[in-house]
Order: structure tokens, then sequence, then C-alpha cells
């Protein structure tokens, strides 16, 4: 439901919502999935995991393996000792502990789901018939499951050699927190859990690599959001040469975050194709996914904000323990610290410390999901403001009201030391109140508590802000990222008037080929259907940084406006030189160049693209064809915001919990097309339900994973949630020449801490002042129980 | 995951089926919808040579007025349960309770017996059949045989059947008047199983409960007649008494714990959702 239906100026492209070009093909199936890539004489590959959590491989036979129907060969890891089977790019310690994953392991796995051979046959189903054939013994090393326990002497090691459980410690200390302390009267504490989640896209992981034959070049088809980035991995780690591997990124459906990284099944693809000779088929099964896909969270955050009497917020200690998991995959260390900068939010404060410790586990590897890192520290100060509401007596939109940032204030300095350019929380908010009935809502609330209903009502809040478009590239230098933050694009007029748009950024569901298309457009003056969007193809489109962490449009949007203005600029000598007059004379408006002051004189883009081609007149010193480049590192960060609501009714005799209504109004400044803003809103919003409700990995004291399936771990359908009433507000941001932010994981980001703090708001009375999330009917229950009884 | 190879046969008789099954020994399966069936072989837990396929035999498809109970054949599938005109006027609670199985995609594939047959614990469908004292129409090499469903559902994922032998039909007794009707499903998503249900039948009269039918989904091994709470019911003409006799619900059962429940858990759901169902069954 929504209330985005305005439309600017018609002429423009910009700001318009347009039905996403690419979803007729989708949606009629006219798409090419990883898996659906069928190559003569392809090898398929099967994947052999370890049932153990830990353990020492003592033998393996593979003798009735090789010997069955299909089989051509099964190689385990003495076959590859040396080869490695994934990277991390961002060591974010001198001292981190690093970790070395094989891409087969050799003589030691380290959780459910470590490779330890692989099959490949003539078919796929035969190959997945051999792996059970494959006899492998293991003597128990002994799991390590729970993040304290591994920090304990005497805990079995994840990585033996290290002599620690311990990956790392990062501290940020920002202002004097104990000073402030010292200042406060009241300080409030609380741990909250940000529980492990398992991502799940539609199309699970699945790659095709194949000699190319009239070169040297090998393909690699992935179900990636990074093929620049894995290019670059790939050859670095295989010792292919880079100018040897072609990586495509066909439809992807999904992502997320779990597949911006580089896999064992992606090294070992590649390597067995140049090997053998033939093209090597992988993909994996669901149940597959949930062992060996990154995991995402997983998060014990220690709590602490300090505040005046008043509401005065004055500072806040945060503490962290980050599981990793078994091996450090591509920013495995780094994404807890993605929400280094944000645990103080919206709000003023005069200090910040804040430590993260990253702990090895024998569990699946953990790596960015939707938000990565800002979820967390999301969760936790909006979590802590409505405790530390609670604790002074104060409404929590007020106390929210007395701390944040105010629109007058901008640009604004926090205490992390990020520059927010731009911000209205006034404006949001105060839609959002009123999109939601809050007042009512709270009569409502009150007349329930009276009359004792079994059912009682809460009012979640979340104000949030975010940082998108990871960058700028020195920034990400000075914090020991290995890349930088820049995006690349060139727009092509072909001979025919059509444009190509090359961009870095690589869309698995986002819908960039439509609103690229939309700011090409409104620059060259072309229209959205004569624009063809390329992408995921280092072979087509070179140069990229990929896509996560919103930076498509924070960043890559950036370069088309550059690459567009610079072929309108380019474009525009050519036209003067046909108009016979000087450039400074010619005038450019939606496609056509026309003499100043005498309009009639004019040629069109197209035009100018043909002459561009045939090169029979050019000016002098003008090369012939057509085309805009840039590549642009960008200013700063952006900074959306939103204020999203959630009126959550608790069943109290039963603990069930049900979302009855969610408002958010998102501000990610000036928008393209505003259905796609919607779409993502919506789909984030129902992510970070699913984390306040539904989700959660579960492992036994063996390092078993228990919620293994779609059967267990618990994901929404529409069938579960309501229709969110979604609306914005638009505050240009100031470091993007095109006003915008960016809205991918905002949804996900904001709406986990609303819906806890609207079920801790319906039982708060009962004595209840936290939940591990999911709030399952169980977990409720019985804090309801506790609560009775005294306890919490 | 794929499934290892198996060998396919499709019924067109019951006989057939019966001959196809004792051909296959031990290591044939009828399959039903597959709804429950498939994912045990895709998930390799289960590898059968071969598998008899029911869902068209004419017989098993239908759905009959016999009297004194409808014949819904084993093979009619649980959206068909949830719409049938026979269904909805004597087993209403049957038809209700069908709309709550699962997704429509798997209610239209999904069938009666094969619900009945696989007797998960946390089926819904079997509950009713407990609930409304049904009675399982079986065919086997040796001709035919009825078996009573407290008779029916043995243990976890068991039944009276034998491994050469098919379900044919379930006689469903008609409820006739004064009688309603309520099932209680409590699960955490949409389409998922119950963590507890609870089905309850009641015949009254001006205000009072004479009758009483109550039974437990995934309470224990089984489908669970809760009789001491029908017992308790007899009489009942208050919310308070409804709120004593359901207060019983869980005696002497022994739920499993699971990561969505834990036993102590599905004791207390079992009497709220008693409370609840009969409630809403009497309008009391
Ligand atoms: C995601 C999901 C959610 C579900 N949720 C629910 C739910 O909420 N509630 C619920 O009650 N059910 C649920 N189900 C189960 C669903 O209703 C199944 O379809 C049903 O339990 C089995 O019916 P079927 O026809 O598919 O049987 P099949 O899968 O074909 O067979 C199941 C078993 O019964 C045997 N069998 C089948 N037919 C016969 C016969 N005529 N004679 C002898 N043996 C036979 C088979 O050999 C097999 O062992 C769910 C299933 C799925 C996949």
């Amino acid at each position: 439901m929504t209330a985005t239906a305005e439309t600017t100026d018609t002429t423009k492209a910009i700001g318009r919502p347009i039905r996403r070009k690419e979803d007729e093909r989708l949606l009629h199936g006219r798409t090419n999935w990883t898996d659906n890539i069928q190559l003569p004489g392809t090898i398929h590959m099967a994947t052999l995991r370890s049932p153990m959590a830990h353990a020492k491989i003592t033998n393996i036979d593979i003798s009735a393996a090789v010997a069955s129907e299909g089989v051509l060969h099964v190689y385990i890891g003495a076959d590859f000792p040396d080869l490695p089977g994934t990277t991390c790019v961002w060591p974010v310690t001198d001292d981190i502990v690093m970790s070395h994953m094989p891409a087969i392991c050799t003589d030691e796995v380290r959780y459910v789901g470590d490779v330890v051979a692989i099959v490949l046959a003539t078919d796929q189903n035969l190959a997945v018939d051999a792996l059970q054939l494959i006899d492998i013994d293991y003597e128990p090393l002994g799991a390590v499951v729970d993040m304290e326990e591994a920090l304990k002497p005497g805990s079995p090691l994840v990585h033996e050699s290290a002599g620690t459980n311990l990956c790392y410690t990062a501290k940020m200390p920002c202002g004097d927190y104990e000073a402030a302390k010292a200042k406060a009267d009241v300080v409030v504490s609380r741990r909250f859990i940000n529980q492990r989640l398992i991502p799940n896209t539609m199309e699970p992981r699945s790659v095709v690599a194949a000699p190319m034959g009239m070169s040297d070049e090998i393909t690699i088809w992935t179900s990636t959001q990074i093929p620049h980035v894995l290019r670059v991995l790939l050859a670095l780690l295989t010792g292919i040469p880079e100018n040897h591997i072609r990586v495509v990124a066909p439809d992807v459906g999904g992502g997320f975050g779990a597949k911006l990284q580089i896999n064992r099944e992606e090294v070992l693809a590649l390597v067995l194709a140049k090997k053998l000779g033939r093209p090597i088929k992988w993909t994996e099964a669901r149940s597959e996914h949930f062992v060996s896909t990154h995991h995402g969270r997983d998060q014990i955050q220690d709590i602490e904000i300090a505040a005046t009497k008043d509401g005065t917020v004055l500072g806040m200690k945060v503490d962290l323990l980050a599981d990793m998991g078994a091996y450090l995959q591509i920013i495995t260390p780094g994404t807890p610290l993605l929400g280094m900068f944000m645990y103080s939010g919206i709000y003023k404060m005069e200090a910040l410390d804040f430590t993260c410790t990253g702990v090895y586990t024998t569990k699946t590897p953990t790596d960015a999901y939707r938000g990565a890192g800002r979820p967390e520290s999301t969760y936790a100060i909006e979590r802590i403001m409505d405790e530390l509401a609670a604790e002074l007596g104060m409404e929590p939109m007020e106390l929210r009201k007395k701390n944040w940032i105010k629109h007058d204030e901008f640009p604004y300095t926090q205490i992390a030391g990020l520059t927010y350019d731009t911000g209205n929380y006034e404006a949001a908010t105060e839609r959002a109140m009123e999109m939601f009935g809050y007042e009512a809502l709270r009569v409502e609330q009150e007349a329930r508590r009276a009359a004792g209903d079994p059912v009682q009502l809460g009012i979640g809040i979340s104000t949030f802000t975010e940082m998108c478009g990871l960058a700028p590239s020195r920034t990400l230098g000075a914090l020991k990222y290995v890349a930088g933050g820049w995006e690349h694009c060139t727009v092509r007029a072909l001979p025919t008037g059509k444009i190509e748009l090359i961009t870095g950024t690589s869309p698995h569901g986002q819908g960039h080929e439509t609103a690229w298309s939309q700011i090409a457009s409104d620059i060259i003056g072309v229209p959205v259907e004569d624009i063809e969007v390329v992408h995921g193809d280092t072979g087509r489109s070179p140069y990229g940084m990929d896509t996560y962490g919103s930076r498509s449009l924070a960043v890559g949007g950036q370069a088309i406006k550059l690459a567009g203005e610079r072929l309108v600029e380019k474009a525009r000598i050519i036209a003067a030189h046909q108009l016979e007059v000087s450039p400074d004379d010619v005038e450019f408006s939606a496609g056509t160049y026309s003499v100043k002051g005498d309009p009639e004189k004019s040629t069109t883009i197209q035009a100018v693209a043909f002459e561009a081609f045939t090169a029979h007149n050019l000016p002098d010193g003008v090369e012939p064809t057509l085309s805009g480049e840039a590549t642009v590192d960008p200013l700063d960060f952006s900074y959306p915001h939103g204020t999203h609501l959630a009126a959550m009714e608790v069943d109290t005799e039963t603990g069930k919990v049900t979302l009855r209504k969610y408002v958010c109004v998102d501000d990610c400044g000036v928008q393209i097309n505003p259905m796609i803003v919607e779409g993502q809103v919506h789909g984030g919003v129902a992510q970070g339900i699913a984390q306040a409700m539904y989700e959660g990995a579960v492992y036994d004291a063996e390092g078993n994973l228990l919620t293994a399936s779609l059967a267990e771990y618990l994901l929404p359908s529409a069938a579960d949630l309501p229709s969110f009433d979604t609306d914005r507000t638009v505050t240009p941001s100031t470091t993007h020449p095109l006003g915008t932010k960016g809205i991918g994981e905002a949804g996900a980001i904001a709406s986990t801490p609303a819906i806890i703090n609207g079920v801790i708001d319906a039982i708060r009375h009962l004595g209840v002042n936290n939940i591990d999330m999911p709030a399952s009917p169980m977990t409720v229950w019985r804090a309801i129980q506790a609560a009775k009884s005294g306890g919490n | 995951m794929i499934p290892a190879s198996f060998d396919y046969v499709k019924a067109t008789s019951v006989d057939g089926a019966v001959a196809a099954l004792v051909k296959g020994g031990e290591d044939a399966k009828v399959l039903g919808g597959g709804q429950s069936l498939l994912p045990v072989l895709r998930l390799r837990l289960n590898a059968p040579s071969v598998l008899i396929d029911v869902s068209e035999v004419g017989e098993m498809r239908s759905v009959t007025d016999d009297g004194d109970s409808i014949l819904i054949g084993a093979s009619v599938t649980t959206y068909e349960v949830m719409h049938n005109e026979l269904v909805k006027e004597h087993a209403g609670l049957l038809s209700l309770t069908a709309g709550v199985v699962a997704d429509p995609a798997i209610r239209h594939k999904g069938t009666f017996g094969g619900s009945v047959a696989h007797a998960d614990p946390a089926g819904d469908l079997p509950t009713v059949a407990a609930a409304l004292d049904c009675e399982m129409v079986i065919a086997g090499p040796n001709g035919r045989r009825t078996v009573a469903a407290k008779d029916f559902f043995v243990d976890y994922f068991t039944t009276a059947l034998a491994a050469d032998e098919v379900l044919v039909a379930v006689r469903v007794p008609k409820l006739g008047a004064g009688w309603s009707y309520n099932y209680q499903k409590f699960n955490r998503t949409a389409q998922a199983w119950a963590i507890v249900g609870v089905a309850a039948a009641v015949k009254s009269e001006n205000g009072t409960i004479t009758e009483a039918r109550v039974a437990l989904t995934n309470m224990g091994a089984t489908p669970i007649r809760a009789t001491g709470v029908e017992a308790a019911l007899a009489g009942a003409s208050s919310s308070e008494a409804i709120a004593a006799a359901a207060s019983k619900a869980a005696d002497g059962t022994s739920p499993t714990s699971d990561l969505h429940a834990d036993g102590e858990y599905r004791k207390h759901l079992a009497q709220v959702l008693t409370r609840r169902a009969v409630q809403a069954a009497s309008g009391i």
C-alpha cells in the first residue's frame, strides 16, 4: 500500500514509477539462471560435506565411488593440497588471526558442511549417488559452539596452530565514556542476542566453468553479486592469469549478501575446467545451501547507555562478541564493524565506547547479510532507547525527539566521526505517526491493559539511519579493506541511435536496468526504451565494483550521470560543427542540439551518433565514435533514514505475537523510481520482521545445525504479513550529485527493532524487558511466565 | 536433493495396486499425492525400489453417501475434502480442518488417504478422523478389512496398514443434528504444521453440552482423544465449566519437545486451545 503516486515533471524519466523493464522477461521465464546453462560435454560436480562439526579425517576410501556408474573422477583434499577455497580481503586489525579454508579439506573438518570430497560424473544424479559410496573415518575433536565458551582456556581450538579461538579485538573509543557515565543519573544495560540467520535466496548458488576453446579464456558463469571482484580473487587464488578468466553473472535470483562471496565451489569449478578441458557444473540443493552458504549476524551485544534524568543521552558502551564461524571468508571479520560507526544512530551523545571481539567456532562461516553490521547496530540503539525510556518513565518517542539531530543541525558530525549530510527525522516521524494513528493506538493500549485483555497491544518504534555506498576508496583503505569503493559507467551511442549503458554494478533483483535507463534518459535525452543496460559480465563490462551495501545507485548512479554528461559534451562539439556555430552557441535539451536564438537550426543526439560513426565530417581533433566514460569515487557515504512503527498484539495466554499494522516513512533522498523504492522497502521490511519473529539458526552442543531445512527454519510468506503502509519524505543528499541515498537494506535494518520494541511494549507492564529473537510463541510465553514468577 | 532412482507403477484399480505391492515386496511403497513421501525420498531418508501410484484409481477418487456415514476415497485430495458438498454437510469438521492443512498447492496434490496413512502426529486430518470415530477401509492380498481410527494409529508414522495393504477409503459417520464443531490450529507460519491442534465437536441442547468429542494433534505419537475433557464437558453450560473441563486436556499426555515447543509448553497450549475450540464450537 503506498501513497507514492505523485509525479513530478512528466517530461523527466527520473521520479516516475515506471514498471521494471526486466520483469516481463523474468516473469515469463525467459531467463538465464546459471543452472539453465547447458553446454555440450558438461561434467557435473557434487560435493561431499562433513557430517561432523570438528574432526580429524583418519581415512578416506573412494574406491566404490570411483567404480560407480557415470563417475569420471573423485577428488579429495590430497589432490589439491595447496588450493584455497576462499579468501578474506578485510584483515581488520594488525594482529588478527587469519584462517585457511582449503578448497577440499585435507586432514581436518571444522564445521558441518565443510567439503571433504567431490565427485565428477556425466550426470548430476549419478554424481550425487556416488557421494554415498565414499567412506570416511573421522576422529572427533570437540565442537566449539558457544562464543563465550570458545574464549575460555581449555576450549577445543578451531585452528590448533593459532593457539586461540580469538580472531581479533577491534576497539573504537569515541569521547570519554567513563566521564559521561560519571555524570549520568541513569545507566541502563542489556544483553541483546542478534541471532545467527541463514540467508535464503530464491535461486540457490550455482556455477558453470568452461574453457572457451578459441583462446585460453575460461568463462565462469556463477550466481554471484560480484563478478568483477570475483575475477580478481579467482586469479589470485588459482594462479590462472586474470586476463584468461571471464566472469559472468547471468540472471541472479537474489543475493542479500550471501552471493557477495568467493566460494570453494567456484574455485574448484574453474580449476577443474582448466585441468580437464571440459565444462564443469555445480548447483547446490537447498539442504546443502543451509550448511554451506555463509550465514549472517550472530552477535552477542552487551549494551550500556548513560543519560541524565531529563532524558539527555550522554554516552553508550558497546561490547560485542561476533561469531566468525570456522573460517574467515571474504569480509567475515569486517561485517560486524560495518556497524561500528552507527551505534549512536540518529542521536547526539558525548561518548561511544565500542569494542568488538571476533570469535572462531565450528559453525558455518558468517559474512554479509542484508544490512551487514547496521541491522545489528540499529537493533542495539533502538532497543536500548526503549529500555532507557522505560527506566526514565518517558514516552519512547519523546525520548527520541529529545536526543535526535534536528533538521537544521545538518550537516552533523556524529560521535563516531561520520558527517551526516542531510536528514529530517521530525518530518518522517510526524508523517509516520499520523499514518499510524499513534495516539489512538496508545489509548487502545491503555484500555486493554486496564481491562486485563488476554491480547495486549504494543507500539514498536524504530527511528533509524544507516550508511550506504561503501566508499570512498581512501576511507576503505584506512579501514584495511583491500579494495576500493569506486564505480564505473560507459554510455555508448551506437550508430543507429540506440544506447548501451555499461555499468559495473551487478543487479540480482534490484531493477538496475530500469533505474539506470531512467537516469541516462534524462541526461542524454533518449527514451528509456532505447537504452540497454549491460552488466554482470567482465567481458562486456570490464570495470566495476559490483552490488552490495546499498552502493549501486549511491555510487554507480554518480558514474552514470558523469558518463552521460561526457557523452553529451562530446556530441555538442560535433553538433556545433554540423550546425556551423561555436559549441558555446549550442543548447542541449531532451536529445536535441539547437542554435541559441535560432531553434529551427538543430540536430539530434542520434544524428550526431551516426556522424561520429561515419566520421566523414568531424571537427579537427575530435575522435570518431560517441561515448562517455566515467569512474567515480564518491565524496562520502550517504545516510538514508526513516521512522518505522509496528502495532504488535501479544496473546498472553499462548505467547503468540501478531503484527497488526506496519507503517514506515523512509527518506532515501531523491527517488529515481518510486515503484522500485517501494519494492525494496517491502522486501527489506519483510526480511527484518523475519529476523524478529521467525528466523534463527540453532545448533546443538555437537555443532549440528538443527534448523537445516525450511521445515525447521521458518521464513514468513505473504500470508503471514500485513499489507505495509509506506510513504516517504525527500531530503536530498548533498554528497551525491543526483541527491539520492540508498534503499536496498533500509527496510531490513529498520524493522527488526520496531517489532521487538512493540512486543515488549505490549507486555512490559507484566515485567518483561527483553525478548531474545526470534520472538516465537514459546519464547514470549516463557518470558511472561518468568516475569510473573518474579524473574525475567 | 534428488531421490535415488526407483521404478514407478501407475495403478488403475485397487486390486492392481495390491498386486503390484505384493510383487514389489518390502521395498514397494504406495504413492498418493507425494507431498509427504517425495520430501522423504529427496532427503534420501528412504529409498523404495518401486512406487505404486494410487492417485488416479477410480474407486479411490469419489465421495459417496452411505446412509449413516459417508465414504471418502483415499485418493480424494485435501482440496476436494475442503469443498465437497457431502463432506461439508455431514462432516463439516473435516472440511473446515482440511482448509488449514499446508497451503493451496499442497492441498491440491495431497490426499486424505495419504495424510491418514502417513500418520504424522502433527497432521491435522488424522486428528479429525479420531474425533469423528472414522473407520479405515483397507485392501490387501487376503481381501478387505475395516479398522477403527482408535486402532489404526499405532505410533509415530505407524498405522495398522501392512506393507502389502492399500487404504481404499475412510468411512466417516455423519454427525447429525445438534452438533457443532471447531478446529484450533496453533502454528508459527501460515503453511506450517501444527505445534498443537485441537478438534472439538459438541452436541448441545438449550445452551448445555450433552456430548463432546475432543481430539488432540501433536500431543503424542498418535492423535489422542481427550477423554477426560469429553467426560467433564457433559452438562457444561458456562465458560467456567468449559475452562475447567479444558484444563484436563493434557492429562496423561507426554508430547515431544522440538525447536518450536517443548513438552511443557505443548501441554499448556493443549489446555488453552481446547477451551477455545469448545467455546467456539458451542458458542458458550
Ligand atoms: C510444506 C508442507 C506442509 C504441510 N503441512 C501440513 C499441515 O499443516 N497439516 C497436515 O495435516 N499435513 C500437512 N502436510 C502434509 C500433506 O497434507 C500431505 O500431503 C499428506 O500428509 C500426505 O498426503 P499425500 O497424498 O501427499 O501422501 P504421500 O506423500 O503420497 O504418501 C504419504 C505416505 O502415505 C502412504 N500412502 C499414501 N496413500 C496411501 C494409500 N492410499 N494407502 C496406503 N498408504 C498410502 C505412502 O506410502 C507414504 O508412506 C504438509 C506437507 C508439506 C510438504
